[in-house]
Order: C-alpha cells, then sequence, then structure tokens
C-alpha cells in the first residue's frame, strides 16, 4: 500500500434506521485519514455493489442493528461475488458472539461489536485492506 | 479478476467498453498523480467526443447535490449518459474526508457514473485531477458529465468556471447578493438557481440577483447576446428543475451558435496546461530547494545576510535552468 488515503464505503443495508453507529464510525475513519463515501440508510446489496464500483473503494463497511445480519451479510457477499468483486466486506453493529465465526466463516472480512475503540476499528479497516 | 493489477492501456480499452470498475479505478489512478495518471491523460485525450461539461457550485447546503441528482434523471430522459464528479473538502488536519454527496443522489438513474472525489488539501492536484476525471468520463462515452464543487475555494471555483457550463446555485436566506458577490460566484454563472424556493425570502434573493446582473452593464461585463437567467427551484421534489435542465441546453446552444464554445474550451486548456507547469515546476522546486547550496542560502536569509527577495531570484534561475535536466515524472512520488 501507498500512503494514498484508504477509501471505505460505508452503508446501511435492509430496513434499519439506526444511524448514530454508522455516522460515529464515518467520523473515526475521517480522523484516521480515510476518505469515507457515506451512502446512508436503506440500500440494496446491488446498490452498494454500484457505489463501491463507481468509487473504486478498498473496503465496505455494513452496519446493523436489526438482527438481520445472518441475513443481510451472506446476502452482500453474494451480490459482490456475482459482480465478481474482491472488496473486502467488515460488519459492526449488534452481532452476538455465536453468530461472528458464522459471518467469518461466510466470508465477512472482521466482525466490530459494540465497544470497539477507536483503535480497533481504524487498526481493523487497515490491516482488512493491507491483506487484500 | 482483479482490475487492480492491470496496465493502464488495459483499463483504458475497458472503459471505452464501458466497464465501470475499469472507469472507477482509471479515476482513482488520475486522481492520484504522477506517471500512470499523465499516461491515462495521453491515452484518453485523443478519445474526447467533447462532452458538455456542466458545473454546478454554490455554497455548503444550498442543495447541489440533490439538483444534480434530478438533473440526472432529465438528462437519461432525453437520451444522455451523464456522470458526475462530485467534490468534498477533505480535512486540513486529517487528510481524511466524509464524502456524502451520495445520499442526496441515491435515487437517481442507476445508469450516471458517480465518483465522490475529495480535495485532499493540495489546491493544484484539484486543478489536476478534475479535467482528468472529465477525461477519462468523456472518451468511454458520458455527455453531459458534471462536476459538482462547493464553491468556497477559489481553486474550485476555477475549477467549475472551467466547464462550458456553470450553474450557481443559491438559497433564500443566505444573505443578500453582496454575499454572493463577494464569493466571486456572480462573475462566473450561466445559469443562476435560486433554490429552496417555496421558502420565505426566494423572490427578494431573485430580485437581488437581478440587479446585480443589471450591474454588470454599468461595470462593462454585460454581454449583450447572452444573459444568465435566474430560474426558481425546490430540487427535493422537483419543482422547476425541466426548466434548469433546458436552460442548460439552451446555453450549450448559445455557445455552439455564437461560437464561444471553442473559446470556452480553450480557457480550459489553459487552465489545465498552466496547472501542469506549475506542478511540474513544483516538484522541481521541492528538489532545488534540497541541495546543499539551497539550504546554505537559505541559512544566509535566516540570519540575515542574504535578503529573501535576492534569494528567491537566485533559486528560481537555477530552477529554470535545472527544470529540464530533471526527470519531473520521477521526483513527483
Amino acid at each position: 500500500m501507498s500512503d494514498e488515503p484508504i477509501r471505505v464505503v460505508l452503508a446501511k443495508l435492509g430496513l434499519d434506521g439506526h444511524d448514530r453507529g454508522i455516522k460515529i464510525v464515518a467520523r473515526m475513519l475521517r480522523d484516521a485519514g480515510m476518505e469515507v463515501i457515506y451512502l446512508g440508510l436503506r440500500q440494496t446489496a446491488e446498490s452498494i455493489v454500484a457505489a463501491a464500483v463507481e468509487e473504486d473503494a478498498d473496503v465496505i463497511g455494513l452496519s446493523m442493528h436489526n438482527a438481520g445480519h445472518l441475513t443481510l451479510a451472506p446476502a452482500m457477499l453474494n451480490a459482490l461475488a456475482k459482480h465478481d468483486i474482491d472488496i473486502p466486506l467488515v460488519v459492526g453493529g449488534i452481532v452476538p458472539d455465536d453468530d461472528v465465526d458464522q459471518l467469518i466463516n461466510a466470508g465477512v472480512a472482521a466482525v466490530l461489536g459494540p465497544g470497539a475503540s477507536t483503535e480497533q476499528v481504524v487498526a481493523t479497516v487497515r490491516s482488512v485492506v493491507s491483506t487484500t | 479478476m482483479s482490475i487492480r493489477g492491470l496496465p493502464v492501456e488495459d483499463l483504458v480499452q475497458l472503459s471505452r467498453n464501458a466497464d465501470r470498475r475499469a472507469i472507477g479505478r482509471l479515476l482513482t489512478l488520475v486522481e492520484r498523480g504522477g506517471p500512470e495518471a499523465e499516461r491515462i491523460t495521453e491515452l484518453t485525450h485523443s478519445q474526447v467526443e467533447g462532452a458538455h461539461v456542466i458545473g454546478i457550485t454554490g455554497p455548503p447546503g444550498a442543495g447541489k447535490s440533490t439538483l444534480v441528482a434530478r438533473l440526472i434523471d432529465e438528462s437519461t430522459r432525453s437520451g444522455g449518459m451523464p456522470a458526475v464528479l462530485a467534490v468534498d473538502p477533505s480535512s486540513p488536519l486529517t487528510g481524511g474526508a466524509i464524502l456524502g454527496d451520495r445520499v442526496r443522489m441515491a435515487d437517481a438513474d442507476q445508469r450516471a457514473f458517480i465518483r465522490s472525489v475529495a480535495t485532499r488539501g493540495h489546491e493544484g492536484g484539484l486543478a489536476l485531477a478534475i479535467p482528468g476525471g472529465v477525461r477519462v468520463f468523456d472518451s468511454a462515452g458520458f455527455d453531459p458529465v458534471i462536476i459538482e464543487t462547493v464553491g468556497v475555494g477559489q481553486v474550485e471555483v476555477d475549477v467549475t468556471a472551467a466547464a462550458d457550463t456553470t450553474v450557481v446555485v443559491v438559497t433564500p436566506g443566505m444573505g443578500d447578493a453582496v454575499q454572493a458577490n463577494k464569493a466571486g460566484l456572480l462573475e462566473v454563472a450561466d445559469v443562476f438557481v435560486v433554490n429552496k424556493a417555496d421558502r420565505p425570502g426566494a423572490a427578494n434573493t431573485r430580485r437581488d440577483l437581478a440587479l446585480m446582473l443589471e450591474l454588470s452593464h454599468v461595470t462593462g461585463q454585460e454581454n449583450t447576446d447572452y444573459r444568465p437567467p435566474i430560474l426558481m427551484t425546490n430540487s427535493l421534489d422537483g419543482d422547476g428543475v425541466a426548466a434548469v435542465a433546458a436552460a442548460i441546453s439552451s446555453h450549450l446552444d448559445y455557445l455552439k451558435s455564437s461560437g464561444k464554445l471553442a473559446d470556452r474550451r480553450n480557457i480550459r486548456a489553459r487552465f489545465e496546461v498552466t496547472s501542469r507547469v506549475r506542478d511540474l515546476f513544483e516538484r522541481s522546486l521541492v528538489m532545488t530547494l534540497g541541495s546543499d547550496d539551497a539550504i546554505r542560502l537559505l541559512d544566509e536569509v535566516a540570519s540575515g545576510g542574504v535578503p529573501p527577495t535576492a534569494a528567491a531570484r537566485s533559486l528560481a534561475e537555477k530552477l529554470l535552468r535545472e527544470t529540464p535536466r530533471a526527470d519531473p515524472i520521477t521526483t513527483g512520488n
């Protein structure tokens, strides 16, 4: 990786209006020198793929607070696979510990839960980008 | 297949077949600058079709992104294939940015290609990245190309003003036209939009703008064959946007019929080439300032022995002698 800013696409997928967390994450990443392309609420897997392609994103971050992660994260991964796109996916939000392995096995690059510090969030995004 | 490992020649080829991943990648490389960006510019320059370049500028919160979303729909409806460069500021402290223009464009026609661009602190960079990005879009078959910038920085205003048609968006209640005049936005407008026209004070804003345009007559800036229209919109629900699209296309017709399109494009070429020359010299200057002679000279200025004016002249002469020999492409990164 060069010292070019990491470009992150952040979105809420599906019917989930809890956007306080994702806005805080956007600030954390911006303050770490990244370029955050914020898509906002009620995105579809297809609209996120389209934005990530147009923005040439290094990583996609999804925020999930509606207990839909076991359905929506795989749907997102399928959409990326369908379009033959290898951008890593990070999931943040309310994900029970028992579900984390399942998401990782499905192909999610990292899961960040409540209480993750700024340092953890930034380090996780950096490491996920540098290994792809 | 990973698009990232491909040489720029292949990416440019793919972009002509409307491969959106290739276009996305090319835009990243153009924005980054350096040898690959220069190569892309060389490959795409001869392929441009002359897309209509539309600049949208105005103060933060005026509703530019929402208006752009509606203009995208107007364009695709009439057979256009629009692309957008949406510029937002980088933080001067961390270099990071939150690029949020897409939020307002979420429901626009998906065939449009929308790319968010951060100013990245170095103003000269934007002056090179924007024309480079326009060229990538143009050579890939997009027309029109819309550049949206926050009308606060001088370079951003310059970049937008280098468009074929510049739309200045204002809103009621943001101060009188003196404010708009101060921002340097009035001179560059080909079309004025008073957005959020359902709000109180819209008629006053319109009148103030009209008055300012009248003053152009007094100061001798008046263009007798073209007068910028002042249009009222509410871009949230689309009111008045069709008239804006029509005014933008009439302005293009005017440019073509009056022969002024060539003038505009000359100005654009001049602006870009000047920026590139400045960029080359700046990169050489970094090298020149690192030489032992220069360091000694700067020490003498600091200790009071040599005046800064004489030091600058001496370094400028050195720079002019050495620039052709320096390899500006490889010294940049």
